[in-house]
């Protein structure tokens, strides 16, 4: 599977309260509140980290599970997001 | 089931969060509006550094939702500025405008910032009578020419309409332009006491006859029958609520840094340029008070059938002499509303006032988790 770069997109509004994210898309009215695990990696999503590296760092210490499952619901996370535009995923890194 | 909306607000609540800010950019105007309740001096508004300190204090207090109104905002030359810093610092936004100074240019940066939404008032359809009550000739047909820069823009807009005796009968036709122009509508016939204490506006209010016509107009409120039905029978989890979210999740800042409840509720807070704006929003004394405040508090209202139910304001009460106290404006609607009078107007020995002030807001359209 390829490395996969989620990044926030840059037209949202969004805070964190209590550690779960409210997200706002303002281009359709839609409100989002993401789950702790969720908030982790909506908040790592910077497009220079992969999906797996997030995974890694973030999910996998703080909720003692092993990788390739999270990773695998990371992925179905995102790709929701993505359908709703508030993430973007690309393959390659916003660095290059 | 709760929306996320309502369940986001309880979350702000029951942790002290101020989701909800409103800020009045300025109360300078260029329309002289007959039912305006501010006055239109510049004196020492928050400079553009000043405002950008506050919104860092905001954002890190948790405000979630910020309002810039005035006045009328496009007045101040850093507008842009103000709003693009609100939105790197995470804001949902809304603007309130008269629109007459938006052209293309303007149009085009709102889009470009991502602001969620603009409100504009439109009192009329018919150019003489818009035009009437905000003073400025010509001033319906350069709002509808911005609405539609906004739409073509992208944008989501809202045409407010306050109802007053001179556009009573326009509603219909001010709904049917929204609809054309692709913008959502609300209407509100909430005439508010000027800030200084002068009621003079009130006498602008619609007749109980107009109100009774809003309540039982489908397109405004949906099911005629259940928002005209009896209130529910009043228990400990009605006594034990709140009146509204004013000092509880949301606050307004007046130009001059003044922090009150809300926009409707002229009680002293404090003042951001002298307090830190988390430091007035949790130790603020008057704001205490007022959270403090349950139905089972209210001096009559806690004795009302209409207590669960009724929209009262405690803002329009504290303006009529008491937080504490009823509004008689909801009363008169609570009454309007279901041909019930409330336990104030029994106390009072009339069912027949009429020199009220109405306070409705009613939005034909609402979705849960998608805020319009």
């Amino acid at each position: 599977m390829r490395d996969l770069y989620p990044v926030r997109a840059g037209n949202l509004a969004s805070r964190v309260f209590g550690g779960e994210a409210v997200v706002m898309n303002p281009a359709d009215s839609t409100l989002f509140n993401l789950n702790e695990t969720a908030t982790a990696i909506w908040l790592a999503a910077d497009g220079k980290t992969t999906l797996r590296q997030i995974v890694e760092r973030e999910i996998c210490p703080a909720w003692d599970i092993d990788a390739e499952t999270a990773l695998e619901d990371a992925e179905t996370f995102a790709r929701e997001l993505a359908a709703h535009s508030i993430l973007l995923i690309s393959t390659e890194s916003a660095k290059s | 089931m709760a929306s996320l909306y309502e369940r986001l607000n309880q979350r702000a609540m029951d942790a002290g969060v101020p989701l909800s800010v409103h800020i009045d950019l300025t109360w300078r105007c260029n329309e002289r509006c007959i039912h305006c309740y501010l006055d239109h001096d510049d004196a020492a508004e928050l400079s553009l550094a000043e405002l950008r300190g506050l919104l860092d204090q905001m954002a890190d207090a948790g405000v979630f939702f910020l309002t810039l109104s005035g006045g009328e905002i496009f007045l101040r030359k850093d507008l842009r500025e103000i709003v693009e810093y609100a939105r790197s610092r995470g804001f949902d936004m809304k603007l309130k405008t008269n629109a007459i100074m938006i052209g293309e240019r303007e149009a085009a940066w709102i889009s470009a910032a991502a602001v969620h939404q603009v409100q504009i008032s439109i009192y009329s359809h018919r150019a003489e009578a818009h035009d009437a009550i905000t003073k400025v000739p010509g001033s319906l047909e350069r709002s509808l020419r911005a609405i539609r820069l906004l739409r073509a823009h992208g944008l989501h807009v809202v045409i407010a309409c306050v109802l007053m005796k001179p556009n009573v009968n326009d509603f219909a036709g001010v709904q049917s332009l929204a609809r054309e122009l692709g913008a959502e509508f609300t209407i509100d016939p909430t005439i508010t006491p000027h800030w200084n204490g002068d009621r003079a506006i009130l006498g602008l209010n619609i007749e109980r006859a107009d109100l009774a016509n809003l309540f039982h107009t489908e397109s405004l409120v949906r099911d005629v029958d259940a928002f005209t039905a009896p209130p529910p029978p009043v228990d400990d989890s009605i006594l034990d609520g709140t009146p509204c979210s004013a000092g509880h999740t949301s606050c307004y800042i007046s130009p001059h840094g003044d922090l009150y409840p809300c926009v409707q509720f002229p009680l002293p807070c404090g003042n951001v340029r002298q307090t830190r704006f988390l430091d007035i929003w949790k130790d603020s004394a008057p704001l205490l008070e007022v959270r403090s405040i349950r139905a089972r508090d209210l001096t009559t209202c806690s004795s009302c059938n209409h207590v669960g139910t009724c929209t009262r304001c405690p803002g329009l009460a504290f303006m009529e002499g008491s937080m504490y106290g009823p509004s008689q404006a909801d009363c008169e609607k609570s009454f309007v509303r279901t041909g019930i009078p409330s336990e104030n107007m029994i106390r009072r020995g009339r069912t027949d006032f009429t020199a009220m002030t109405p306070l409705i807001q009613i939005r034909p359209t609402v979705q849960s988790d998608v805020l319009r």
